[in-house]
């Protein structure tokens, strides 16, 4: 499985798809994250692979 | 099309993103080489990537942290601080810390809350104090200009804005640089008004910068952030959508295309307390908080 961590949320996804796919299963918006694995930062259209931690970091700030 | 530019390996990428930054400087008449710059530094990515760049491409930039006094001792102002000076110290680069608390008598949420404005939000409050800070610590240290970290979508958000309430005096003035005006006031100039926010976001994981992921606890709910959002599903529809939406009005802007307002030189005068040229007869509206 691949777990996705984003801000306190953690999900379990089946490997296989693309970054941006799963990132839109999760049903946040593509352009306002960036996945992040292993410490590198990864293209949305990397394929999770069983076993991958995947960190989404926050794009958007403001105030 | 969508992000090209992340689509480049990490070392090209941050090359790309460092000389990308040099030709924006360039194209919009920054500053030289020789000239002094005070970074506004809040420990998020953009204002430490903005430094980290600056101190890269070779100019002298110093860094100004403003310490608000949002969250107590271990919330959010400490933790961005910490940040800040963080990077400092490793980089061997000068930051200049104001602590509002410190330096005026209380911190933005209380002086927020004697003052009674802004609806129960500090915003409002925190952006004039902000404001007057950076200023004044331009001017004492004799910077060329002040430098921030506004990026593409921060600029097409407050476009967005601006144009749907027809605020055509602030069209007027949206500019990459702000010139200094009258002598009390700093000149400003933003180098990463052509970069997407994800790109200053991956230069800053990339680059491996420890800058603060969590937001002002006041931010949420913010303006700016709904009409990024909105951006955002446009920018997913038709990528390219807020590069064009920008610069564009930039370009048309140059070239006269659009029918804006003439500026109109305000009646500014120094203020009675502070000296900071403002429109209002006696004390400008920062002095009047503490009044
Ligand atoms: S969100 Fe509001 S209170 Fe927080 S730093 Fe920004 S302007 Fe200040």
């Amino acid at each position: 499985m691949v777990k996705v961590i984003f801000r306190d949320k953690q999900w379990e996804l089946r490997p296989g798809m693309t970054v941006r796919d799963a990132i839109l299963k999760l049903g946040l918006d593509p352009e306002a994250v960036l996945a992040v694995r292993n410490g590198q930062l990864i293209h949305e259209a990397t394929l999770t692979q069983d076993g991958d931690t995947i960190r989404l970091v926050a794009v958007i700030s403001g105030g | 099309m969508r992000h090209h530019r992340l689509a480049l390996c990490a070392e090209h990428f941050l090359d790309w993103f460092v000389s990308y930054t040099q030709r924006t400087i360039e194209e919009f008449h920054m500053f030289s080489s020789s000239d002094r710059l005070l970074v506004a530094v809040s420990g998020g990515k953009d204002s430490l990537a903005l430094w980290d760049t600056l101190a890269r491409l070779g100019y002298q930039a110093d860094g100004l942290y403003i310490g608000l006094g949002i969250g107590g001792d271990e919330g959010y102002s400490a933790a961005s601080q910490g940040k800040a000076q963080a990077f400092a110290d490793a980089h061997g680069l000068t930051l200049h810390v104001v602590d509002i608390k410190k330096t005026y008598g209380e911190s933005i949420p209380e002086l927020a809350r004697r003052t009674g404005r802004g609806r129960g939000k500090p915003c409002s409050v925190c952006g004039l104090v902000k404001r007057h800070v950076m200023n004044r610590v331009t001017l004492e240290g004799g910077y060329a200009a002040l430098a921030t970290g506004h990026n593409l979508d921060d600029e097409a958000a407050v476009l967005l804005q601006n144009t749907l309430r027809w605020q055509t005096g602030y069209l007027a003035r949206q500019a990459p640089v702000l010139e200094a005006t009258h002598p009390g006031l700093a000149r400003k100039v933003k180098p990463f008004c052509r970069l997407y926010e994800r790109e200053t976001a991956a230069y800053a994981l990339v680059r491996g910068i420890d800058y603060i992921y969590d937001e002002c606890p006041h931010a949420s709910g913010a303006t700016t952030i709904f009409y990024k959002e909105l951006l955002n599903r446009l920018e997913g529809h038709s990528p390219g959508t807020r590069h064009s939406f920008y610069l564009d009005f930039l370009r048309a802007k140059k070239k006269g295309q659009l029918l804006l307002p003439a500026e109109e030189e305000p009646d500014l005068h120094p203020c009675q307390q502070c000296g900071q040229p403002t429109t209002a007869p006696g004390l400008c509206a920062f002095c009047r908080l503490w009044a």
